[in-house]
């Protein structure tokens, strides 16, 4: 089990670790600045993409002996005449996840607006993905809620090959590649989008995947928290079943994955979609441990009464072991679990708005 | 030659002293301090080029027209400014 975490908040990086006292905060960094990713590496590198207001996003990183310093960000080309007509702009908006590639050196940046970075050299420079950033297609990625832009909220390096990744984006499905991203077709069947006009409503370019999660053991098996539901995929994110089943709503963004059981996945559910709210003001989480056919709401632990804590796409995090998990909520939350879910603790703190928790 | 400051709010991320420059233009100007300061240059300016959206350049207190290609002349006893655009409260 992991004994260390990360904490990406609106005000800063805080880590965590786990003593006899429990767990508690153990270095501050970036104190005031939005932090929007972060990435410990096996190596014991940590990565924080931050979101400066006024300023832009920057990268930085913690190498071994423990000194953080500033790296290059993904940008974007030069954008062409010919391209002008481009709904979404050809300028770094923020890095929204960061991945690493299975093999040494290897991270992918997935971003606001859309494009897909890679980087061969632990972050030290990035090249965009032309591939997908030149398809026709992507013109008609839509941006997320709140934001004009589209967002690449997930990629997944299939454990046995690197060169087989898939992404999720808000909004335009779930895409992939077979070949290291020299390649790329939009894969999902199976999902809708009830808020679309009806001829549109299956279109798999249009549906709102907020997040995705794989089963290390067992890459086929993909959960998705969707705006209008969970789904589940056997086959890498191709086809999707939803799970009517989860309660006490389907509304939502994080998902976690258990590392080794196919069958086990979490999700924190909230009121769709306006309110975005927990059910009854009361914060659970919702667990399946038989593929979606039905679920558990665990609340041990966890506050019941006017708690109004939403957990964003990447604030839900699941160690290698799957016993330990943590999410962060927009109001500062924080809770630990080292029974799978079971049961769930508060470390003794307020935390600013939390956008990324990450185990080491 | 023009003159070109950063405001305080940005050394917190990243050295960017006064620096006098030979430049006909603000996009002169700037490329001249990002030459001995590349990274001072994404902190200012976005991918293509243009000032980020919540940084204000002023030269002589007087917001500069041209933010996409900062074609704005300058002459040798201008002061060039750069901050960050204040939105909200």
């Amino acid at each position: 089990m992991t004994d260390r975490l990360y904490v990406g908040t609106r005000k800063g990086l805080f880590e965590l670790t786990r003593s006899d006292r429990g767990w508690e905060i153990v270095d501050v960094q970036f104190l005031g600045d939005p932090v929007s990713a972060v990435l410990a590496e096996s190596d014991g590198s940590v990565y924080a993409a931050l979101d400066l207001g006024h300023f832009g996003a920057k990268l930085w990183r913690r190498g071994a002996d423990g000194a953080w310093s500033e790296l290059a960000v993904p940008v974007f080309p030069a954008k062409p005449d010919d391209d002008a007509d481009d709904p979404h702009p050809w300028s770094l908006g923020k890095i929204w996840v960061l991945e690493p590639g299975g093999m040494p050196g290897r991270l992918w940046a997935g971003t606001m607006p859309g494009g897909l970075f890679r980087s061969d050299d632990g972050g030290q420079s990035w090249s965009l993905n032309e591939p997908l950033w030149r398809m026709p297609e992507r013109r008609q990625w839509q941006g997320v809620a709140g934001g004009e832009q589209p967002g690449i909220n997930s990629v997944l390096i299939d454990p046995r090959n690197p060169d087989d990744i898939r992404i999720g984006v808000s909004t335009a499905g779930v895409w992939a590649s077979a070949d290291a991203g020299a390649s790329w077709r939009l894969i999902n069947r199976g999902m809708h989008a009830e808020y679309m006009p009806p001829e549109r409503r299956d279109d798999p370019i249009v549906q709102d995947v907020h997040r995705l999660a794989r089963c290390a053991a067992d890459p086929e098996i993909v959960w998705c928290q969707h705006h209008n539901g969970v789904f589940r995929s056997e086959d890498g994110g191709a086809t999707w079943r939803e799970l009517m089943a989860i309660r006490p709503s389907k509304f939502g963004f994080a998902v976690a994955a258990h590392p080794h059981d196919p069958d086990t996945a979490w999700f924190l559910p909230a009121v769709k979609d306006e309110r975005r709210i927990p059910v009854d003001g009361k914060v659970v989480v919702t667990r399946t441990r038989d593929a979606g056919r039905s679920f558990e709401v665990l609340r041990n632990g966890l506050p019941q009464r006017h708690a109004y804590d939403l957990v964003w796409r990447h604030a839900l995090a699941v160690d290698a072991s799957g016993d330990r998990l943590a999410f962060g909520s927009t109001s500062g939350g924080f809770w630990i679990s080292e029974d799978g879910g079971d049961s769930w603790t508060m470390p003794e703190m307020r935390l600013p708005p939390v956008a990324a928790v990450r185990f080491s | 030659m023009p003159t070109v400051s950063f405001t305080s709010a940005l050394q917190r991320f990243v050295a960017a002293p006064t620096a006098d420059v030979e430049a006909e233009t603000v996009g002169d100007a700037l490329a001249a301090v990002f030459a001995s300061r590349p990274a001072l240059r994404g902190y200012v300016l976005d991918d293509q080029g243009a000032v980020r959206r919540h940084v204000a350049v002023y030269v002589n207190g007087q917001p500069i027209k041209d933010r996409a290609l900062l074609t704005d002349a300058v002459r040798p006893r201008d002061e060039i400014y750069v901050f960050q655009a204040l939105s909200g409260g």
